[in-house]
């Protein structure tokens, strides 16, 4: 993240001394600023009523429901992280939370199944590392707020194409990792 | 149909809570509150890097690199408008957010290039966040295959991205 941003000041500095670009760029930096706030301004009403839904859907339990429900597909991808009961519990709520979009619940259900997976199988590990990095998003409410945010006739419109797109990413991740596997054994 | 999405889903979930017994209002609006505090989070990160980004614009490189990778993009079928947000995206959320919002005030929300900065940006994730986060927690060093398919997967997400929403 510090590199991102050093390299993007540093770079874009030189860069606008070079070719001229000096005056445009001191306007830019504040308008930029400026920007950043007026958009968190304008999605926070969508984000907060999103973020609502989620809090709903966590305390109704429909992560778990969705969760138990995985749980034979999950087994078939990672048979040998799946004979431990805690593994698999933690892998079938990272999936789910990560499906509904749940992001602060993804996250810690991940790690453990992580931690417990580095012990036992680490190319199984790979492959969730794998399957977190591409998107498994069913609503991408921030996103969604965003475009409301922005202006769009129909902030949700972008849904069929997100699904498919995530669904290309993931067998793209899965299928070059298995790929790779074997060449790498 | 898909704008009956939002109302739907949120009836749907409020007969639901209702049927499992849930306190309806009180847990949404904890979950509004929640949503207030994540706003206050992400601002300021944004605040950082949107002055970069927008300073990035300004200083001409990204059309400077453009001249370089648009013919690569272009046999991707991928705008090469979106040059910048590709190269961000696995590495930084909030920049990403600024590349995007950025295209999308430019090219308008709802034109093919505003529709594909959206759906490059929902369907992927920040890669190398995620790599060292798990890999943190793990306390281990990723297997060789690791990284090249999760860049793939991030390719294979863009290019897809950019052909469904020409198609969709």
């Amino acid at each position: 993240m510090n590199a991102v941003l050093i390299t993007l000041f540093v770079i874009s500095t030189c860069w606008a001394v070079f070719t001229g670009h000096i005056p445009e760029s001191g306007a830019a930096v504040m308008e930029g600023a400026e920007e950043a706030v007026r958009l968190c301004i304008n999605i926070s009403g969508a984000i907060c009523l999103w973020s609502a839904a989620m809090e709903l859907m966590e305390r109704c339990g429909l992560s778990e429901r969705l969760s138990s429900l995985l749980q034979p597909l999950l087994g078939r991808l990672f048979p040998e992280s799946c004979r431990s009961k805690d593994a698999r519990q933690a892998l079938s709520e990272n999936v789910s939370a990560n499906l509904l979009g749940l992001g602060s619940a993804a996250t810690p259900s991940g790690l453990r199944a992580a931690r417990a997976m580095a012990a036992c199988c680490p190319q199984e590990l790979g492959l969730l590392v794998v399957m977190n990095t591409a998107s498994l998003q069913l609503l991408p409410t921030t996103i969604a707020s965003l475009r409301a945010g922005m202006g769009a006739a129909s902030p949700f419109d972008i849904l069929p194409a997100v699904w498919l797109s995530s669904l290309v990413s993931q067998a793209a991740g899965l299928g070059t990792a298995a790929l790779l596997r074997r060449c790498s054994r | 149909m898909l704008s009956l999405i939002p109302a739907a889903l949120l009836a749907g979930l409020c007969l639901y809570g209702l049927f499992r017994g849930v306190e309806v209002y009180t847990v949404l609006t904890d979950g509004a509150a929640k949503g207030l505090q994540l706003i206050g989070k992400l601002l300021p990160g944004m605040v950082v890097l949107f002055s970069g980004i927008w300073l990035l614009r300004a200083s001409g490189l990204p059309e400077a690199l453009n001249a370089w990778i648009a013919p690569l993009l272009g046999t991707l079928g991928i705008p090469p408008e979106t040059g910048l947000l590709l190269l961000i995206r696995p590495l930084s959320g909030s920049a990403a957010m600024a590349a995007a919002s950025e295209l999308m005030a430019k090219s308008g929300v709802d034109s093919y290039v505003g529709r594909c900065a959206a759906v490059m940006l929902g369907s992927s994730e920040t890669t190398f966040y995620v790599l060292g986060l798990y890999y943190g927690a793990a306390g281990k060093k990723p297997a060789r295959w690791v990284i090249p398919a999760a860049l793939c997967a991030d390719l294979a997400c863009f290019v897809s991205s950019a052909w469904l929403c020409r198609v969709l």
